[in-house]
């Protein structure tokens, strides 16, 4: 059971840190921030007109694919993947 | 070949090819026919997923909203998309480790309680039709404008395609369809988006257009964009709001929980082989979709610059600069004769003035023209992508080609749905609660009969589509995000959350969402008896009744935990239970079932 909580453990820090990123670059960037990013321009876009419609998004997929490598090797690290 | 042919011919050719597969793709067991027997590839997986996810609102409203609401679409940008880094961390590889087949068999479970079963049953049932019938009307609405037939005729067509190959096939047969559907509906969207990209800035890929400079002068497109819409009055794109900021934070965290609640969706999950592919199967659906939602943006802001600079040819104010009524391009005439578009001359002088009327600084420059109002009275959203190719002035096989486009993304998820219903009634009602002693080959008849009559109910619907179609939308997000969700997350990551806790969280959560759209959009979206207007200046903190699911979700994450911290905490197998999911390991046990 030890074995499994320290799973449980690193698995819910992992989650954490990813959901901050998800949290910041669309909430913080897109939209509460939104109007002090916008001073920097991309293209004729304000960064936080960008984020909201692009970047996040981008973003968001790279968070998925980091967390599924992370957690393939968490599982192997304490044992628990399948066969 | 005229433009009717042409689009004959793709829609034909795209329909043989679902009926086709679904020959192919046949369902022998309930496993193959509720989780495609478990046995479909992550990145195949993860192109059904987003063909069921995208919509006929994904494919034809979201431009049109992003087209008009400029920096404010991007609630529905990031709602719609991050949905989904909620699901892969929070849901997926835990509820395809416990390995059953309905969202609301794994919520009777983890809860030990039939009531809890229940009430899920009602709330997947309530959020899916709600969608469902939005698809119909979809199919219906773009039968009758390209293929001339009348709207019943289409919706007639429509219901006999997903009848052929949801009862037939199942979630086999759903699943491979989708995945056709996927290549046929993003090839549609991105193909138009490509050549207009080129066409107004010289780069073909439609998420850098967005950000070069005019192919005719040194300008970037956003500039001249907010330039163009500014100087008719109209609210600078990139800066124009939705409400409050409170208000976007809301809406936008409403769609992604409710999208990551939708019970169409989370089945998909179930259709994996291992939990390892739950976690990248979301991976690869969000690339899918993002295919579509990154190229969105540009399709909305270039459809917008080619519409405005279709009617105001030259410098405002200049009076050759507005387009004669009588020179109008012929998209123009043929959406005027669907009504989506009307035009009024209002000051009388043939020429057409569009423009923000209800801008008070604008109006002196707007009256020393000699303009009396804004003329184009009715300029439907919707109609923004299926007219954009002929806008572009695009060749007809790109028109046909959207039309097939449109088509497949409703169908898809159509199917999706259907299925999610079915299966919550023959395996959910039926074989649990009420005919435990059925066999699989009863049950896999109940869930074809089901299919069927779920069919019958979407179409009725669409055929007499309750006034209250566009409202409910609401109320499906709100279920989703406010019920479904909380009551799955917690049911991971919190072992101490019971049954009563998990029900009266639910019914808290729902109670208060329904509650806040009824009193602003009516009871049961009856006209007058919104108790509270639907006005911004009596919602509470200026939240609109679209984005209150993010705040009933809150409410059912607090009740949820406050009953169970005051009442018995659950039987200790259930608490193994959920230690159990929690690891991957025996994943392949589970699936026995």
């Amino acid at each position: 059971m030890n074995n499994n909580s320290g799973y449980w453990k690193e698995n819910l820090r992992l989650v954490s840190v990813l959901l901050i990123i998800w949290f910041v670059v669309s909430y913080l960037f897109g939209i509460i921030l939104v109007d002090t990013l916008n001073k920097i321009s991309l293209g004729g876009v304000g960064l936080g007109f960008w984020f909201a419609q692009q970047g996040s998004i981008y973003t968001f997929l790279v968070l998925i694919f980091v967390y599924a490598k992370k957690m393939n090797k968490l599982d192997r690290k304490y044992d628990v993947h399948e066969d | 070949m005229d433009l009717q042919t042409i689009t004959y011919l793709f829609v034909g050719a795209t329909f043989a090819l679902y009926i086709g597969i679904a020959f192919w793709a046949r369902a022998a067991t309930t496993g193959e026919f509720y989780v495609a027997g478990k046995g479909i590839h992550p990145v195949a997986n993860g192109m059904a997923t987003a063909a069921d996810w995208m919509s006929a609102a994904s494919f034809i409203s979201m431009a049109g909203l992003i087209a008009f609401n400029g920096y404010g679409a991007s609630v529905f940008l990031m709602g719609w998309t991050g949905g989904y880094v909620l699901l892969a961390l929070l849901l997926a590889p835990y509820l395809r480790k416990f390995g059953k087949f309905t969202v609301p068999e794994f919520i009777g479970e983890r809860y030990y309680s039939r009531t809890a079963r229940i009430v899920a049953v009602i709330c997947l049932i309530l959020a899916s039709i709600t969608y469902v019938i939005g698809q119909m009307k979809g199919i219906g609405v773009a039968f009758s404008r390209f293929l001339e037939t009348d709207y019943d005729t289409g919706l007639y067509i429509g219901m006999g395609i997903v009848f052929i190959y949801s009862v037939m096939g199942g979630m086999k047969g759903i699943t491979y369809t989708q995945i056709a559907q996927y290549c046929v509906l993003i090839f549609a969207y991105t193909v138009p988006a490509v050549f207009i990209s080129l066409n107004i800035t010289g780069n073909p890929v439609p998420q850098l257009g967005i950000l070069s400079t005019m192919a005719d002068s040194s300008t970037y497109m956003m500039d001249k964009l907010n330039m163009v819409v500014s100087e008719l009055g109209f609210n600078e794109y990139t800066t124009q709001v939705m409400g409050s900021k409170l208000n976007m934070f809301a809406y936008t965290l409403s769609l992604m929980i409710g999208t990551a609640g939708l019970p169409h969706v989370i089945i998909r999950f179930f259709t994996v082989p291992k939990v390892k592919d739950a976690r990248s199967t979301a991976g690869w659906a969000l690339v899918f979709i993002a295919i579509l939602y990154t190229t969105a943006p540009a399709v909305g802001s270039m459809a917008r610059l080619n519409f405005m600079n279709t009617i105001q040819t030259g410098p405002v104010g200049e009076v050759n600069a507005n387009i004669e009524y009588e020179k109008r391009p012929q998209w123009f005439k043929n959406w005027e004769s669907t009504g989506l578009l009307k035009f009024e001359d209002k000051n009388g002088d043939g020429r057409i003035q569009y423009y923000n009327d209800k801008n008070k600084d604008f109006e002196e420059k707007a009256n020393s023209y000699g303009w009396k109002g804004n003329e184009m009275v009715k300029v439907d959203r919707d109609i923004m992508v299926l007219a954009n190719p002929e806008i572009a002035k695009l060749p007809n096989w790109v028109i046909a080609l959207v039309v097939a486009g449109g088509l497949a993304a409703a169908l898809s998820t159509a199917a999706g749905l259907l299925l999610a219903i079915a299966s919550s009634i023959s395996h959910d009602l039926l074989k649990g609660i009420f005919m435990p002693e059925i066999s699989e080959s009863q049950e896999l008849m109940a869930g074809r009969v089901a299919m069927a009559g779920a069919i019958a109910m979407a179409g009725y619907f669409g055929l007499h589509p309750p006034d209250f179609a566009a409202g409910t939308v609401a109320i499906a997000f709100g279920l989703a995000a406010s019920s479904i969700f909380p009551a799955l997350m917690m049911g991971i990551f919190n072992k101490k959350v019971n049954r009563a806790g998990a029900v009266s969280g639910m019914i808290a959560g729902i109670g208060i969402t329904m509650l806040y759209v009824f009193q602003h959009k009516g009871i049961m979206f009856i006209p007058g008896t919104s108790f509270l207007g639907d006005m911004s200046p009596s919602w509470f903190f200026g939240i609109s009744p679209n984005a209150f699911g993010a705040v009933g979700a809150l409410v059912n994450f607090a009740v949820a935990i406050g009953i169970s911290k005051v009442t018995a905490a659950p039987p200790e197998h259930i608490q193994h239970l959920v230690e159990d999911i929690r690891v991957p390991k025996g994943a392949a046990a589970a699936a026995e079932h």
